[in-house]
């Protein structure tokens, strides 16, 4: 009986926690999480673990400023590749990066984790938001 | 307290095991060949370890290097190429650490070949190196004919070739290899891996104190 009654304040506990938490806030948590697998399955080895980037040939992720100022060209770097060469706090980065090959959703789920992983501070970021961005995208080269 | 002082017996025993232990030397890898010769009248068999053989290449300075410049050293070596999307970044970003530990340690450097030579040329590969932020004579980035590297590369225990299939369009290791001043494979370690990484400074550390025999 005791048992039944600590479950049953348990479960009341969790379901009041839960409905604390907005939808939005749920989604974004859902998105980041996912979005750590994908950084790590497609963006690590470059970018690195903190996204520190590498000496002078790969460009860091924890530039808060640069992903600030370029919120939305970011879509269309990730899926496209970037070919022509970035200023980055002063230093300059002229190597290529490959396209993605993400789907739009994986996409919105990587900004949203480099986005406010590694000093970043974005916040949410919508799958409308990217997907408007992405229709304007040049085709892959 | 008979029993008492048999434990305290062995266990004395285990910690003097432990501490002789501490003083390891790393192993000979690499094919070995028993040679029988005769010397005063009387048979010996002696171990023939692998050796790397000798080699001459082109470094990112456009000098004209090879193993008759690295007699008296030490070195790491790896295999890559400046236009990889997949392991190498987080291999030199590994290999950078090895670089710090011992860029100023004359007689230990690091041989990195490239195996897509046609398009990393000396130029290309001073380019890489400037932006890696390496420079000096402790880390050289090595150009030399395609054929020979990839035969060399069997020697070193690394597999490379060219894969159309694979992003890059080559496949290869992300070993790091690291040879005595003999010529001897000591240890390959896993360049993707911060652990062995960490390993093989230390391994390098151990090399470094063993007596040179020649």
């Amino acid at each position: 009986m005791k048992i039944i009654i600590i479950s049953g304040i348990c479960l009341l506990m969790m379901a009041l926690i839960y409905s604390c938490e907005s939808d939005s806030t749920i989604e974004f948590k859902r998105y980041y999480s996912s979005g750590a697998v994908v950084y790590q399955q497609h963006c690590q080895n470059c970018h690195g673990s903190s996204g520190e980037g590498l000496a002078a040939l790969i460009p860091p992720l924890n530039d808060s400023t640069y992903l600030k100022v370029n919120k939305n060209s970011l879509p269309c770097i990730i899926q496209n590749g970037l070919k022509s060469p970035i200023k980055i706090s002063g230093r300059v980065f002229s190597g290529n990066m490959p396209a993605s090959g993400l789907t739009p959703i994986e996409i919105t789920q990587v900004i949203t984790y480099v986005g406010n992983s590694f000093g970043n501070k974005l916040g949410i970021v919508s799958d409308d938001d990217v997907g408007v961005e992405m229709a304007k995208c040049n085709s892959p080269l | 307290m008979r029993k008492l002082t048999g434990i305290l017996l062995l266990l004395s025993l285990f910690s003097a095991c432990k501490f002789n232990g501490d003083k390891k030397t790393l192993p000979i890898l690499g094919n070995r060949q028993p040679v029988t010769k005769t010397v005063n009248g009387q048979q010996v068999t002696d171990t023939v370890y692998q050796t790397i053989p000798e080699f001459k290449f082109v470094n990112q300075y456009g000098d004209s290097v090879g193993s008759k410049n690295l007699q008296n050293d030490i070195y790491v070596t790896d295999f890559f190429f400046t236009t990889c999307p997949s392991i190498c970044p987080t291999m030199q970003r590994n290999m950078l650490a090895v670089y710090k530990a011992y860029k100023d340690t004359a007689d230990v450097k690091i041989i990195s070949f490239t195996i897509d030579p046609k398009h990393d040329t000396p130029p290309v590969l001073k380019k890489y190196a400037d932006n890696l932020g390496i420079s000096g004579n402790s880390w050289w980035m090595i150009n030399g004919d395609r054929d020979s590297v990839y035969q060399l590369a069997n020697s070193y225990l690394v597999g490379v070739k060219a894969d159309s299939s694979t992003p890059g369009g080559y496949m290869h290791d992300g070993y790091f290899v690291l040879i005595d001043k003999n010529k001897h494979i000591r240890g390959t370690y896993d360049g993707t891996d911060t652990k062995q990484v960490d390993q093989l400074i230390a391994d390098i550390k151990t090399l470094k104190a063993e007596p040179t025999a020649k």
